[in-house]
């Protein structure tokens, strides 16, 4: 080799090497430079970062959940059991109102959603009772669109809140009380039923209803994961943002915290629009799986399911390590859009 | 009475009074026009053109205009429907203005890539990037390379065509009628080859500075021009001024073929190579025949048959350089513009030393050239694989 090629490759291998430096400076750099521009302080780029790091929204912003009226790490574990009394015959009435509204929610970091909620959330509310329970839900349409509340479970049919059957579709202004008895027990949920229906769905009219079986369930850690999405372009086709409990990307700014060996109980809803499927899976464990909640024994040991539109199924978990856990939709698109988090597990 | 004052006003009371007039009316339109006219319904109206896109290693930098009437924010960004991390274009970007966001993202060279454009109110505006490669560095060496592609595509093939003339010099009356009608068909294909790129370009640009109006202005004003050019040394429309007009008109055509080659390699587009430096010689050495053809009956010292092939190759350098670098699409649209006129106003001066002996333009030797050049130019075009 002469010495005149030797140069010339060392002065390529120096140029790679700088290119190298370049390029790491250049990982560290955006954080940095946000930080001067808002004040704010670098994102913690180690678990949820951009670029190679995985999907994120603009480093450091998040929404405005006070303006909301409602947040996501709130309604996790924020089951409403409502106002019980006892009747002559001895079993337990649960009364509920639930209001519906319509309301602009930051969906994403400055951006607005023109939503339709059930008291002021997406999700609704988490109505919970027991099996056998006398259920009254007092619905007051406080929107400038007609609503109905749409319940699974078995009912009689003029309180299946459907338009044209019962009291049918209650106009703005007006109000109902669907009242019926809880059963079957298992993991359900409820809905607005007025067309066009994909979009009364679509935006924001859903809750989960879980009735508990007649002995309960063993203590856990309980708490409520609904998938679901936006359709912010209103073409009805796919979703821009995709979500559990209302917020995209929520639990991976802030985890949801569980505890070392402590039984998790995760009541997992999809009510996605748009989408055919909607999936979850979790990291570094496996789940007892529970179709419907229906069956005390369980159907599937697993780390991953799949649930089409209105499918729901509770999963129960124990972490046997300490550390951050990510879950997510398997479908990637859902999750880079939005749908993804992680539990942070502790002593 | 009022007839009468104004008949004895001087000329400048008059210009100022129509003045006071109309800013008054449109003074009072403003105040009072809006208050008694609804304010539109609906939501706003939201328009952004990507003018341009830089890639540098693990970021995709997206210069956006707002094409549209109202304001809008860029709340967040997706690329390949995945959300990304981006930096500037956080503030409502006005109408006609423009941002700059730095997207955090791994893209790998070659592959397509789609950028979605999340706005304040949910709607979504996508770009598409049809292969990503590196943006060449503006830097000497860089721009050095991209004035030598001008200069190879421009000036060299112009230059060749240009040795022609003795040959063309021993032509006959009629074959010079016929080499005069050949550069009018050439002209011709150029003009509407350049209308369509133009039109293509305009459309890119969302219609904020007018589209496809742009182009008309450029070709209308660049006609204008070099029409009070041609009145200044009013030496008849023959020989060396007739040449020079053809320069300047072909000049002004590769100014915008220029454009189009330094955008197109700074994309990755364009494969420089043999064929494509071949093809843009064979091309474009017509067009040194074209400026010689009015100079068969007169003398020309080199100098001055040099300083006509720069004139009309020599902004190919200028076009690659600044195609490469600043160029918006409006700006070329409106350049190519300025080439299509000023290819009709040479057509013009061309077309009165058409006709023959009988008075007559077309006849058989002209129609074979008009056919001849429009032809030669569609040909050798297609060995310009773009």
């Amino acid at each position: 080799m002469s010495a005149a090629t030797s140069r010339r490759r060392f002065l390529a291998g120096s140029a790679g090497a700088a290119a190298w430096v370049g390029a790491l400076g250049w990982t560290l750099a955006p954080g940095a430079a946000q930080a001067h521009e808002g004040g704010r302080t670098p994102p913690d780029r180690s678990g949820h970062g951009g670029g190679i790091n995985g999907a994120t929204f603009r480093a450091g912003q998040v929404v405005d959940h006070a303006a909301n009226g409602f947040h996501p790490s709130e309604l996790l574990r924020d089951f409403d059991y409502g106002r019980t009394s006892q009747l002559s015959d001895g079993r337990t009435l649960r009364e509920w109102d639930v209001v519906a509204r319509d309301q602009e929610i930051e969906v994403a970091p400055g951006a607005r959603f023109p939503a339709w909620t059930f008291n002021g959330r997406i999700p609704g509310p988490t109505l919970r009772c027991r099996a056998g329970d006398r259920l009254r839900v007092r619905f007051r349409n406080a929107s400038e669109h007609p609503h109905t509340m749409h319940f699974h479970g078995i009912h009689p049919a003029d309180m299946d809140g459907v338009p044209m059957i019962g009291r049918g579709v209650i106009s703005p202004g007006e109000e109902f009380a669907y009242e019926f008895d809880a059963e079957p027990f298992g993991l359900h949920l409820y809905h607005c039923h007025v067309g066009p229906l994909a979009e009364h769905i679509a935006r924001g009219m859903y809750g989960t209803f879980i009735i508990d079986p007649p002995g309960g369930r063993p203590a856990a850690d309980e708490l409520v994961l609904v998938q679901h999405g936006y359709n912010t372009t209103f073409d009805g086709e796919g979703n821009q943002l995709y979500a559990v409990n209302g917020i995209p990307f929520h639990y991976a700014h802030e985890p949801i915290r569980v505890r070392r060996g402590e039984l998790v109980r995760i009541y997992l809803v999809n009510v996605l629009e748009y989408d055919p499927i909607n999936s979850f899976h979790l990291h570094g464990n496996f789940f007892e799986y529970y179709p419907t909640g229906t069956r005390l024994e369980p159907a599937d040991f697993t780390d991953t399911v799949v649930q089409g539109q209105g499918q729901r199924g509770i999963c129960e978990v124990r972490f046997p390590h300490p550390g951050r856990y990510m879950f997510h939709a398997h479908k990637t698109e859902f999750a880079e859009l939005g749908w993804m988090g992680y539990f942070e597990v502790t002593e | 009475m009022l007839q009468k004052a104004i008949a004895r006003a001087p000329r400048w009371a008059l210009v100022a009074g129509v003045l006071a007039v109309v800013s008054a009316g449109l003074a009072a339109l403003a105040v009072f026009g809006a208050a008694v006219l609804p304010a539109r319904t609906g939501p706003p109206v939201e328009e952004l053109t990507v003018e341009r896109t830089v890639l540098h290693p693990g970021t995709i930098e997206l210069t956006v205009r707002n094409t549209g009437p109202d304001p809008v924010t860029v709340a967040q960004v997706t690329v390949d429907d995945s959300f990304v991390d981006v930096a500037g274009g956080t503030e409502p970007i006005d109408r006609l203005g423009t941002a700059t966001l730095r997207l955090d993202y791994p893209w790998q060279d070659g592959m397509p890539y789609r950028v979605g454009l999340l706005t304040s109110t949910g709607l979504v505006i996508e770009h598409e990037i049809p292969v990503a490669v590196a943006t060449p560095a503006v830097d000497a060496p860089s721009l050095g390379r991209m004035a030598l592609l001008g200069a190879l595509i421009g000036i060299v093939p112009v230059l060749l065509g240009m040795t022609a003339l003795p040959v063309l010099r021993r032509a006959g009356p009629t074959a010079t009628r016929v080499l005069l009608a050949f550069t009018v068909g050439l002209l011709g294909f150029l003009a509407v080859d350049a209308a369509i790129d133009g039109s293509d370009l305009a459309a890119a640009t969302g219609g904020a500075f007018g589209g496809v109006a742009l182009v008309a202005l450029g070709a209308a004003l660049a006609f204008l021009a070099l029409a009070a050019v041609d009145r200044i040394p009013r030496r008849g429309a023959t020989g060396p001024h007739l040449a020079l007009l053809i320069a300047i008109g072909i000049g002004l055509h590769n100014l915008g073929e220029g454009l189009a080659v330094g955008s197109a390699f700074a994309v990755g587009e364009l494969a420089l190579g043999t064929a494509l430096l071949v093809g843009f010689a064979v091309h474009n050495t017509t067009e040194g025949i074209a400026v010689v053809a009015p100079l068969t009956g007169q003398r020309a010292t080199p100098s001055r048959l040099l300083g006509l092939g720069l004139v009309a190759g020599a902004p190919a350098m200028l076009g690659t350089v600044l195609g490469a670098t600043v160029t918006t699409p409006a700006q070329a649209a409106f350049l190519l513009g300025l080439g299509i006129g000023a290819i009709a106003q040479v057509a013009v001066q061309i077309t009165p030393l058409l006709r023959g002996a009988a008075g007559r333009s077309l006849d058989a030797p002209v129609i074979g050239g008009l056919a001849g050049g429009a032809l030669v130019m569609y040909l050798t075009g297609l060995l310009v694989a773009g």
